[in-house]
């Protein structure tokens, strides 16, 4: 498939969506079609809205189209020895770079090498109105006018459809490896972490999955090789790192294979409670980001979660009357709705897949 | 005072009866807590950008959280304009009162109320000092990353206005990357929590969206923020070159080796000599340019990262490259970089700093540009450089005593923004648009984009009374600025009528 500008196309379409009055349901690679409320209206496609506009190493920065696969960018980024740091899920093996903003999913790698809002630069998009837009730009400090471009991230579409983003990339750690420990007691995954960081331990991920510790550590040849013999623990093959952790992130890994219960993915505070969260879990981000197949009720969940200082997101599959996300207070719903009335007043862009609440007028 | 005047008409339609605002306001805020006579309000008609002045219609300075509703709440029941201060520092007129607004002073806010050295947080009042949190978190062995160079003086609260940078920001992001939450009072005085202590919250990315808003959307009365440890070992270089060029190809194959610095900075000539003249920092004054590279981590890491940086120094031309034998010899190399701006102060007797940020690529075109610029004006140009973010200070030295020099600066300024946005860049990087770089958002910006904008401040602040003039220019601002600027001989908002 060639490279392609859509950007005319999509305007057009989105311009006669609009003068119908007729919902769009903005999809990619439909590789996270499950995440938010369902979708509504007939599908915008970007997939075949393609290409790498720009990408110059020493600037650390790359601007594609947004349905260019996270796939294609990974393969470029990888011959110059960089990467995106956020390591963005690719579910099923798909996934643009597009989907990747707008859903703001971040592999296991998060608490330590940060987010997509972290990363991203600047966008194009077209508003509810079908005027395409550009925000932020392929500099890493910029702080002309307010940062839409951030404010995309996790907005899931509801607010203009990104047809081009620019996010900062990372040189890649040119050394990787995984610990596997089996602890004795109960596991402080935090105190954990906490002591690793201060002693100065390239962390880049740390999971709690069925009474084993799983430790990936990412930098210079040097430190790495240096926090393998003082941590101790089964080392992973350099292949097996890979994998495992590729199958946390694209949750291809058994733990998610079971799609009976509803999965859940709990935000929290670092060194926040575990105990009260029942069913089977996974600890991600040191115990900051917890994955519950649950049959807790939501309203139980939710209120535990908040609790602690956290929320509560219904990931995978559906409960009856539960929205997808965490209830919001009222002056920030009242935001919501006025912030999506600016962007797209004839409510058009993804409705209800974020809040049902904000497409009141 | 700029030859221009600050506040367009539109800017100040508001119709205050200012004698039942402060009787109500009186009820509200504790003794002295109300500024009503001039020579009080005097004290507050001015930040950092020294050049604008203006007094404000009435001073406030809330001590409760509770107060500051109070006002907010009277405030937008009676129409008037709030414009919120922390610090006073900002370098583009942010916190310039409005004529006829009330100036929010936040100084009294200065408690640090947590700081949790387990979980890295510290919770904070918005008026506290950016160095004050790291002071108060170092027996910890922790830090505050962000550290904008008056970080002695200015208060968190700004940081998040203005989304503050500083040397350290290549590594450890902006202000945006280290705050977790903040409480926000909406000008109808309605408390919310924005973000949490987690690393992602649900909904909107408000948070964001607060940061570098420039007190345009809402009043942040409590900070939480993250806290890193102190790094195990720091490592500094200074490396000369004999020209500029020579030290951005060095920059850019630093980055190109996988290396990201902790910080790597770039003065020109002119400012080595500055600098070098104010605190003998053993600056090399020969040279065209010198590059400061700090590296920090493990042992193992700074001392793998040395060896890589000194060869791309070296491969670069680097005519000398010194290392930093301990502490005070990197004190020392930083020394002269800190005291850019004074050491400037000292040879000119007015500057004005500009805050462009461009790719790094087109650092010795900018420079071409710049010093050509300046040229045609007859002013000099000295140059200081976030080289590693492509983050640009030059300063424009002009004598304000002087008929038609300032007027000179700040045509070279806003030619020099231009450049910025021209290369593919921005015309402000860590400063803030304020009311100084309000007309170059009309070059930056259509007008498709100026209108959301604007439809975005009016989803938090219905009625445009926070900090009414600042940070997006009008339309009818544009339109006429924009008579200067053709485009590719497109007309820039043409759908406004041409008077």
């Amino acid at each position: 498939m060639s490279d392609q500008d859509q950007t005319e196309l999509l305007k057009s379409r989105l311009a006669e969506a609009r003068s119908q009055a007729e919902p769009v349901c903005i999809v990619g690679q439909q590789s996270k079609s499950f995440y938010g409320n369902a979708q509504v209206g007939t599908p915008l496609s970007l997939a075949e809205h393609t290409g790498i506009i720009n990408y110059e190493p020493t600037e650390l920065v790359l601007t594609a189209r947004a349905g260019t696969s996270l796939a294609d960018i990974e393969k470029t980024l990888a011959a110059e020895g960089q990467s995106l740091a956020f390591d963005p899920p690719q579910f099923g093996g798909r996934g643009t770079l597009g989907g990747a903003i707008a859903s703001g999913l971040a592999g296991p790698g998060r608490p330590w090498l940060g987010g997509v809002r972290d990363m991203i630069l600047g966008v194009k998009i077209l508003n509810g109105q079908a005027e395409l837009m550009r925000f932020g730009g392929e500099v890493m400090k910029n702080v002309a006018g307010y940062d839409v471009s951030r404010l995309m991230v996790g907005a899931l579409g509801t607010l203009g459809v990104i047809t081009e983003a620019s996010v900062k990339v990372l040189p890649s750690a040119v050394s990787e490896a995984t610990l596997v420990q089996t602890p004795d007691s109960d596991v402080d995954l935090h105190a954990l972490s906490e002591q690793l960081l201060r002693a100065g331990r390239p962390v880049t991920g740390l999971i709690h999955w069925d009474n084993r510790i799983y430790l990936r550590l990412a930098g210079t040849e040097s430190a790495v090789e240096a926090a393998c013999q003082a941590l101790g623990g089964e080392q992973m093959s350099a292949t097996e790192s890979r994998a495992f952790w590729t199958s946390i992130r694209d949750q291809s890994h058994p733990f998610y294979a079971d799609t009976q219960a509803p999965l859940w993915r709990v935000s929290l505070p670092p060194k926040a409670p575990l105990t009260g969260f029942t069913g089977e879990c996974l600890v991600d981000w040191a115990g900051q980001q917890l994955w519950l197949k649950s049959d807790m009720s939501a309203t139980a969940l939710r209120a535990l979660a908040q609790e602690h200082g956290g929320s509560a997101t219904l990931f995978r599959g559906h409960l009856d009357d539960c929205d997808a996300f965490q209830p919001l207070d009222a002056v920030q719903t009242r935001l919501h709705q006025r912030i999506k009335q600016s962007f797209d007043p004839e409510h058009i862009l993804n409705p209800t897949r974020l809040y049902r609440e904000m497409e009141a007028a | 005072m700029p030859a221009h005047a600050l506040f367009r008409e539109e800017d100040i339609r508001f119709d205050v009866d200012v004698d039942p605002v402060i009787a109500a306001l009186e009820k509200i805020l504790p003794d002295e807590g109300l500024v009503v006579h001039e020579a009080g309000r005097r004290a507050y008609e001015c930040d950092g950008l020294a050049a604008y002045k203006q007094l404000p219609l009435l001073v406030a300075i809330p001590e409760t959280v509770e107060q500051i509703q109070g006002v907010l709440k009277c405030c937008h029941e009676a129409g008037v304009p709030v414009v919120t201060r922390g610090s006073g520092t900002s370098l583009s007129g942010g916190s310039l009162p409005h004529p006829q607004g009330l100036l929010l002073a936040l100084g009294k806010f200065n408690k640090i109320i947590e700081i949790d050295a387990e979980r890295r947080i510290a919770r904070v009042q918005p008026g506290v000092r950016n160095l004050a949190i790291t002071e108060a978190a170092a027996p910890h062995g922790l830090y505050y990353a962000p550290d904008p160079s008056s970080q002695i003086a200015c208060s968190i609260g700004g940081n998040v206005g203005e989304n503050a940078g500083g040397v350290h920001c290549l590594k450890y992001g902006l202000t945006v990357n280290n705050v977790l939450a903040v409480k926000v009072l909406t000008m109808e005085g309605e408390l919310t929590t924005i973000g949490s202590e987690a690393l992602d919250s649900p909904g909107l990315d408000l948070l964001a969206l607060m940061h570098g808003s420039e007190g345009m959307l809402g009043v942040v009365v409590e900070v939480t923020l993250k806290l890193l440890p102190n790094p195990l070992t720091k490592q500094v270089l200074m490396a000369s070159f004999n020209d500029v060029e020579q030290g951005g190809h060095a920059v850019a194959a630093i980055i190109a080796r996988g290396i990201i610095p902790a910080g790597l900075e770039m003065m020109d000539g002119a400012a080595i000599q500055a600098a070098e003249d104010f605190v003998k920092a053993g600056y090399d004054t020969a040279a065209a340019a010198i590059l400061i590279c700090e590296l920090d981590g493990s042992d193992a890491e700074v001392a793998d990262q040395q060896k890589a940086v000194e060869a791309c120094l070296r491969d670069h031309g680097a005519s000398r490259i010194q290392v930093a034998q301990d502490d005070n010899e990197r004190a020392r190399f930083w020394a002269g970089r800190k005291a850019a701006f004074p050491a400037v102060g000292r040879i000119s007797p007015d500057y004005y700093c500009m805050d462009g940020t461009i790719p790094r690529k087109q650092l010795a075109y900018v420079l071409k540009r710049i010093s050509e610029i300046s040229a045609t004006h007859n002013l000099e140009t000295v140059n200081v450089f976030h080289a590693g973010d492509g983050n640009l200070h030059p300063l424009i030295l002009f004598d304000g005593n002087q008929p038609g020099q300032l007027e000179a600066a700040e045509a070279v300024g806003s030619a020099i923004l231009q450049l910025c946005v021209e290369v593919g860049g921005t015309v402000t990087g860590e400063h803030g648009v304020g009311l100084e770089k309000i007309n170059e958002m009309c070059v930056q910006f259509a007008t498709a984009e100026i209108n959301q904008f604007h439809a975005i401040k009016a989803a938090f602040d219905e009625r445009g009374l926070l900090n009414p003039g600042k940070a997006i220019p009008t339309l009818n601002r544009c339109a006429e600025f924009g008579r200067l600027h053709v485009h590719n001989g497109e007309l820039p908002h043409p759908e406004l009528e041409r008077l």
